[in-house]
């Protein structure tokens, strides 16, 4: 497998999207501290290298299902930073027409079937996800990121095991970062590793150190190249490191400041920018430039979003999507103009789909 | 390096301020991002602020004991590290689009966007047919004085029958007894201004809130000042004056005769007047008002007003309502005299230019809807007036008469006493009278 | 049993819902079918019997007893495109779900702010009167119709069941499906052949009558029915009304019958606390219609109690025929 640090191009497009993520987090983290954003932000500062190389090793018609937790995964998978930074911000021009708010951004058009704000609510919608993709025909693969708390929802241990028993095309990439809100993983399982609970599935497991991006990406692409080939799906574990609480409220009364500060040491982007230089793959203006694109995107991003109008005030009217075939509903809010593409949600266009439903399934 | 603000971090969903607690880094300190430098309370939980960057901690801008609101600086940190948002964030907005939720399910869609059924609706009436609503504990007290509903007259909107109108059913007399069983018409009545009762359920998702309450199936249209006044009037009229109808039926042939040969004989002489039926009319009541001063009254409160003169008022429809010129005087005038005036009054009343002379004052009113064809209507007397005739069409009707079947032109006469100061035989004498006048045209003018 | 004339064959209640599923599923690739013995075994009330040989193992999905996964698979699926109609094999089972179903199947097409719907069908095949006893034989349509974001159909006959799944699969928002299932192989009746879907959010008045109006779902319609023929002989005569979509609800159908008389009789096997037939209530007396009241709104409802297994007491718990008629009696002579 391609070395990212040793490739020009790769390394850049590390790069961009881990300056990205971290300074997207850096700024919702500012924003919340002075009062500028409702509800709560989970943030995955130190968490980078997890969700870039995993998605690095899927193509843009793949799918992944996210966590609560999920800037990071929406970032990696191509989302608009504008229309996250909309939605955190309540606005009509989010991603969710400011009716989602964090844990509920979408890109359906990037594949991104959504953060989820259930803790293993995305597990099975992956799997269902792999089953289309696959009584569709594709070699399309759906990836579902999740921490490792969602381990012991049931909904991880039923969906594994379907995904197993019916070899769909499913990567599981569980992220731990060792605490469950404030359970540590040691306390919840008797297992020393997540990946141990593959074997339980008859599928593989593996465990990567989550914050070398190059380990993730290496575990990932082989994962993906598993479920592309249709031999079924595989557990990653990435190991890995919350910076920040696991959301505004906490007080991080369930670890030590010493903890938080070792894994600071080991900052994911800060290794990558070691091994790019050491490669020579590229030097220090080239890493800066990339933190400034960065930082210029997400200062871009909060602008843009800022100037968003607020939402609609019609919330009858935007419960159900349009249907031909009830009497009684109307529906006032049809999907945004470019959301939608065909290959990534055939089925959700309103009107035309129904009406096309009869005699004309578009099984690409 | 530049200086930065530290602000009072918001550390829980709902903190909106801190409580400085304690200083953790004094003034001068070297700082590193993330280390603790103060502790604050909010909420009573304690909690730490950390330093946002690498740096120097210059200057508290917050004591210990201060509270602080979120976004506020507690301090001052110089810093070489990068200012991710300077200068591009707005001001803190507090609850962003929170608003947004209230707007939904709770707001009703105002009254007009249910169907309201206009006054055609059969439902409006006490009709013997279909069911009629009736406050439920309307039905208890129906049960409870014996009253039958079926005789009970609804005063709520689309005739509702409320519980005030079962025990007045039970108590007093009926107040509007149908005159000789016909259908009565009404010029006007207050009954159509109520809206439909309905608090309006909320309906599944069509019901957009807030916005265009009024559906595209109703136009709101303002009233006019004169539209108000009459309408304010009318009310006034019926609430406060226990209508009393009479009706007469007047062989009109005599009348259209006389008229016929008085025009024909006028034509050389008044350029252009045209004597009318309704001047006819005028002229008859003005006449029999002056012979009957019983009728010729108002209604005091605690007396009866006696008018020595006769004004007689003449009921004009105009765009946007209806206005009553007077012909002052009108006993005293000949009858070509009411005629031109009331052809004037007529006239300037159409074209919107009547004075505040023309109108007011009037003893009694006519009011003429026969040019619509209308066969017989029951008018709304104009206060302070005792009474107002309703006049209908001439038509054509198989007569018996001592010879036969005769089709005669004959037109019904409805008058409208109030019954505070007139009592029905008073009312009747009159009636009589203008029939027999008014068959008998030539004691118009004698 | 079928017979066909032109256009309209008879079928059972289970035999229905199949032919719809078939139609369904040959009409549209996107259409298929997951749940616990569905496959092979056709079905634990044989619904789907003979449809995996017809289409295949592929689109009729036997899955292991996982029925959050079973939902959440749907959910998914509904998500890249496809129709999935996926069978919760007592509706009891669905309290495992629910995080798919409320959280997540009900609340995508407004959380993503439209960006994409759910288009699936969750059938239940629910209700007593199978000696199932109390964790196989509850009526709970009040959890889903009070949940925003999905549709609620009962349908209480072949005919409607057929026309009304049609809908619910080419409806594009998450429907819930309720089958009862005494109605399987006891109800038979005129179907109309051909695929052509009854809509969502209409009431049906099987009967017309002026003296009292009966508001009932499910297995009730049909006990209401025979419950007025039965009142119809002490010249009593009842409207009834068979809502069939609880969630939209055709409320205007049903506040224009209960005006018509006056009297109305809300008959739901759940049990009474909470139940749907609250909501009719309150969308009675909240309305107009509540001065067209000749008498109380009168409830029957199950026993707000689990379903017993001795036959004699499963039958006491809910409304039977008896109970409709007597209730409806002392309610034409009330007020």
């Amino acid at each position: 497998m391609g070395s990212l640090a040793g490739s020009a191009d790769d390394a850049r497009r590390v790069l961009a999207t881990m300056w990205t993520i971290r300074r997207f987090e850096e700024a919702v983290d500012e924003m919340f501290a002075r009062g500028l954003l409702y509800g709560t932000m989970h943030l995955s500062i130190g968490q980078e290298a997890s969700a870039t190389g995993a998605c690095l090793a899927l193509r843009d018609d793949d799918v992944i299902t996210s966590t609560h937790r999920g800037h990071g995964h929406c970032i990696a998978k191509g989302a608009d930073l504008g229309r996250m930074m909309a939605e955190l911000l309540a606005r009509d021009s989010g991603y969710c027409r400011g009716r989602g708010g964090s844990m509920h951004i979408a890109d359906v058009s990037k594949g991104n079937l959504g953060a989820n704000g259930i803790v293993a609510g995305g597990i099975p919608i992956a799997v269902g996800a792999g089953l289309a993709l696959k009584l569709q025909g594709t070699d399309r693969v759906a990836l579902s990121f999740f921490g490792d708390g969602a381990t012991s929802e049931g909904a991880f241990h039923e969906s594994v095991n379907l995904a197993a028993i019916w070899d769909l095309p499913v990567v599981f990439v569980c992220e731990n970062n060792h605490y469950g809100m404030s359970m540590s993983v040691e306390e919840v399982s008797r297992l020393e590793r997540v990946a141990d609970r593959a074997a339980g599935y008859g599928i593989p497991g593996v465990t990567v150190d989550g914050n070398d991006v190059q380990a993730v990406h290496d575990a990932a692409t082989e994962a993906v190249a598993t479920a592309r080939a249709g031999r079924g799906p595989t557990l990653i574990e990435a190991i890995t490191y919350r910076w920040k609480g696991h959301s505004k409220s906490d007080q991080n009364l369930y670890r030590t400041r010493e903890e938080i500060e070792s894994w600071r040491e080991r900052d994911p982007i800060d290794r990558f920018e070691q091994a790019v230089l050491e490669a020579k793959t590229l030097d220090e203006d080239d890493i800066k430039q990339a933190r400034d694109q960065a930082r210029d995107a997400v200062r871009d991003a909060v602008r843009t979003g800022q100037s968003g109008p607020p939402p609609s005030t019609d919330l009858l009217g935007a419960v159900y999507a349009p249907s031909e075939v009830d009497a009684l509903t109307v529906a006032s809010l049809g999907p945004p103009a470019e959301a939608g593409a065909p290959t990534a949600a055939g089925g959700s266009g309103p009107v035309a789909a129904a009406a096309g439903a009869r005699g004309e399934a578009e099984a690409p | 390096m530049r200086e930065i603000e530290v602000p009072m971090p918001k550390l829980s969903m709902t903190m909106e301020e801190g409580e400085l607690i304690a200083w953790v880094k004094q003034e001068g300190d070297q700082v590193r991002a993330g280390d603790v430098i103060a502790e604050v309370n909010s909420d009573k939980v304690e909690m730490e602020v950390e330093s946002p960057a690498d740096g120097t901690l210059v200057r508290h801008a917050a004591a210990e004991g201060d509270v602080v609101p979120v976004g506020a600086p507690i301090a001052t940190l110089a810093t070489e590290a990068e200012d991710l948002l300077g200068g591009i964030l707005g001001p803190p907005e507090g609850e962003a689009g929170g608003e947004g939720n209230r707007a939904g399910q709770g707001a009703m869609p105002a009254p007009a966007a249910a169907e309201a059924p206009s006054g055609a609706e059969p439902d409006a009436a006490p009709a013997a047919d279909g069911p009629r609503p009736v406050v439920p504990a309307g039905r208890r007290r129906a049960t409870e004085l014996g009253v039958d509903l079926a005789t009970v007259t609804g005063t709520g909107p689309e005739g509702l029958v409320r519980v005030a109108d079962v025990e007045s059913a039970a108590g007093a007399p009926q107040p509007h007894p149908p005159v000789g069983g016909a259908p009565t018409g009404r010029v006007a009545g207050p009954r159509e201004e109520g809206g439909p009762l309905s608090t309006a359920p909320t309906p599944e998702p069509t019901a957009a809130p807030g916005a265009a309450a009024v559906g595209a199936d109703v136009e709101e249209v303002p009233l006019s000042a004169m539209r108000r006044v009459v309408a304010r009037r009318l009310v006034e009229s019926m609430q406060s004056a226990p209508h009393f109808y009479l009706t007469v039926t007047v062989d009109a042939e005599p009348l259209l005769a006389f008229r016929a040969e008085l025009n024909r004989q006028l034509a050389p002489r008044d350029e252009g007047l045209k004597v009318s039926v309704n001047d006819l009319i005028v002229k008859a009541c003005a006449v029999l008002l002056r012979a009957s001063p019983d009728v010729n009254v108002s209604f005091g409160g605690d007396k009866l007003l006696r008018h020595r003169r006769v004004h007689v008022g003449i009921a004009v429809a105009v765009d946007g309502g209806l206005v009553v010129p007077v012909v002052r005087d009108a006993d005293q005038k000949s009858l070509t005299q009411v005629a031109r005036e009331a052809g004037e009054l007529i006239g300037r009343a159409r074209a919107g230019k009547l004075a505040g002379d023309d109108v007011g004052g009037g003893t009694f009113t006519v009011s003429n809807l026969g040019m619509f064809g209308i066969e017989q209507f029951t008018a709304v007397i104009n206060p302070p007036e005792a009474a107002i005739l309703a006049v209908g069409a001439a038509l054509p009707e198989p007569v018996a008469t001592d010879d036969g079947v005769e089709v005669r032109r004959r037109m019904r006469l409805t008058l409208s006493i109030d019954h505070r100061a007139l009592d029905g035989a008073t009312g009747a004498a009159f009636l009589q009278r203008l029939k027999t006048t008014l068959e008998h045209p030539l004691q118009i003018v004698a | 049993m079928t017979a066909t004339e032109a256009g309209v064959e008879t079928l059972t209640f289970a035999e229905a819902v199949r032919a719809a599923l078939t139609e369904a599923m040959e009409a549209d690739e996107r259409v298929f079918v997951l749940g616990e013995d569905i496959g092979v075994y056709g079905g634990a009330f044989g619904v789907t019997t003979g449809m995996l040989d017809r289409f295949g193992a592929e689109r009729i999905r036997d899955t292991p007893i996982a029925e959050e996964a079973i939902v959440g698979a749907a959910v998914g699926a509904a998500l890249c495109g496809m129709r999935p109609v996926a069978e919760m094999q007592f509706s009891d089972f669905t309290a495992h779900a629910m995080d798919q179903l409320v959280n997540q199947a009900a609340k995508v097409w407004f959380m993503l702010g439209g960006a994409v719907s759910v288009p699936m069908v969750v059938r239940l095949p629910f209700g007593s009167g199978t000696g199932a006893a109390a964790q196989h034989s509850q009526s709970q349509e009040a959890w889903y119709a009070h949940t925003p974001g999905l549709k609620v159909v009962m349908p209480s006959n072949p005919a409607d069941a057929k026309g009304l799944l049609h809908a619910a699969i080419l409806d594009p928002n998450p429907v819930v499906f309720m089958e009862h299932k005494l109605l399987y192989r006891t109800a038979w009746g005129p179907v109309p052949t051909g695929s052509d879907p009854i809509p969502l959010g209409v009431a049906a008045v099987p009967r017309e009558g002026g003296d009292l109006t009966i508001v009932a779902t499910g297995i009730m319609v049909s006990r209401a029915l025979t419950a007025a023929e039965e009142l119809a002989g002490a010249g009593i005569e009842a409207t009834v009304v068979d809502p069939r979509t609880l969630k939209p609800l055709d409320e205007a159908t049903i506040l224009e019958r209960v005006r018509a008389t006056g009297r109305v009789l809300l008959v739901q096997e759940a049990p009474r606390s909470g139940g749907f037939m609250a909501e009719i209530a309150a969308r009675i007396s909240e309305s107009d219609t509540v001065y067209y009241l000749e008498a109380p709104v009168r409830r029957l409802s199950g026993l707000d109690a689990p379903i017993p297994y001795n036959p004699d007491l499963e039958k006491a718990s809910v409304p039977q025929v008896p109970d409709i008629v007597r209730a409806a009696r002392e309610l034409a002579e009330a007020g």
